[in-house]
């Protein structure tokens, strides 16, 4: 981003490094509940989507019809 | 040097100190570096893996204007596959589509187009050019294509009135973030004070209006400012404390801490063709001069707020205090105050002198 950086780890870096505009949310969301798998499925998605909100109110990204 | 010394982030590219334009409050040195003196691409080129070695994650193609370079293109592609993010921060000439896609298809990340004001009027009074049409051709241009995009507005006294025109601007282009930056007094603008000082009243009247701008465009366009320094209580913590985050090349390879720094007597700037980047950054003696806090002088080194703003801005203590390791003296705990409130007190008076345009060099 223009003179900022996220500092990624973990879930964060899973997710931002399919933020590639080819997978769809709906991907990504069930690859990270394959990878967390001991994790409540529910859980995960929820993080997912409030992660990627926050990414897009910062105008880190945008989604894509 | 330290051996906890942090790595630099970005890396700013003064590519050439050539310019079209000639804007009144240019932050490029009164003495300009001639373009027989530019580094070459390949010294660029190498600047760039250094940087990405030393563990900076960014460049900032800039100049003067960057697009006077025959070689921008390739400049951009050599910082991309190097690792970087890479900013062009242009006035947006010279410029046509089919360049622009050779800039995105190199790999450029982030297109920072400067403006003068929201008309023609004020953009040639500042910039002594007529170039605002084409700033607004590049927009359209913008729209369709694939590139991050920010709108620098640097606001001052003669078009701080024209917030709603800017904002109109930005919100009808694909910015997805918007700087107003105030004028800072250094350089150019320094030569030009009393024509850009805003007054108090204009001040108050941008803060108003900016804030409510934010809170509106929450989620579309991130709305970032600068307030002038003179105006504020404590200092900015300048280019996040000297030597902590920014590594400054100027057109001929000098290293510089920040962009103004070379108005500082006595300070020794090292040269990116003799030196290796990080050997510069880690223990030349500029970058060294006033990290940490063993320079800081009274009120600074017993102040609580040292961490914070580090003592503000070097080059503004030189500018307005004489004494480059001086407490910033736009800080109201800085025994120099009193020498800033001298100067916005005459900023209602009708000020007596005419614009100094930036010269330009071939």
């Amino acid at each position: 981003m223009p003179e900022r950086a996220l500092r990624l780890n973990g879930p964060s870096l899973e997710i931002v490094s399919r933020c590639d505009g080819k997978h769809t949310v709906a991907q990504i969301i069930a690859d990270l509940q394959k990878l967390y798998s001991k994790a409540e499925p529910h859980k995960v998605e929820s993080d997912i989507l409030g992660y990627l909100a926050l990414l897009q109110k910062e105008r880190a990204l945008d989604f894509s019809a | 040097m330290t051996a906890s010394q942090a790595n630099p982030l970005a890396l700013v590219c003064e590519l050439t100190h050539r310019c079209p334009l000639h804007c009144v409050y240019c932050s490029n040195p009164q003495e300009l570096d001639r373009r027989a003196s530019e580094l070459s691409t390949e010294m660029w080129i190498s600047v760039f893996r250094q940087g990405v070695e030393l563990g900076v994650l960014q460049a900032d193609l800039t100049g003067g204007e960057p697009l006077a370079r025959t070689d921008i293109v390739e400049l951009v592609r050599g910082a991309r596959s190097a690792g970087l993010y890479v900013s062009l921060i242009t006035s947006g000439l010279p410029l046509d589509e089919a360049r622009l896609d050779a800039l995105i298809a190199a790999g450029l990340d982030h297109f920072q187009l400067s403006f003068q004001g929201s008309n023609d009027q004020v953009a040639e009074e500042i910039s002594g050019t007529k170039t605002h049409a084409q700033k607004l051709r590049v927009l359209d241009w913008l729209k369709s294509r694939r590139v991050a995009v920010t709108l620098n507005f640097v606001l001052h006294r003669r078009n701080l009135h024209q917030m709603d025109g800017m904002l109109a601007i930005a919100e009808s282009s694909s910015a997805t973030r918007i700087e107003f930056a105030n004028v800072q007094y250094y350089g150019w603008a320094f030569l030009n004070r009393e024509l850009l000082l805003p007054t108090r009243a204009q001040l108050d009247e941008f803060l108003g209006k900016v804030k409510v701008a934010e809170e509106r465009l929450h989620g579309k366009i991130r709305v970032e400012y600068v307030v002038p320094d003179y105006y504020a209580r404590f200092p900015k913590p300048c280019m996040g404390g000297w030597g902590q985050k920014v590594l400054l090349i100027t057109p001929s390879g000098d290293a510089l801490p920040c962009h103004a720094a070379g108005v500082i007597p006595g300070l020794q700037f090292e040269n990116v063709k003799e030196k290796r980047l990080g050997e510069i950054w880690d223990s030349s003696e500029a970058f060294q001069r006033f990290r940490g806090e063993s320079w800081m002088q009274d009120p600074c080194k017993s102040c609580d707020r040292r961490a914070q703003d580090f003592g503000g801005c070097r080059c503004q203590a030189l500018l307005l205090a004489g004494d480059a390791a001086a407490t910033d003296p736009v800080c109201s705990l800085s025994p120099r105050r009193h020498s800033v409130d001298a100067i916005l007190s005459t900023v209602n008076s009708p000020p007596t002198s005419a614009w100094q345009y930036r010269a330009n060099l071939s």
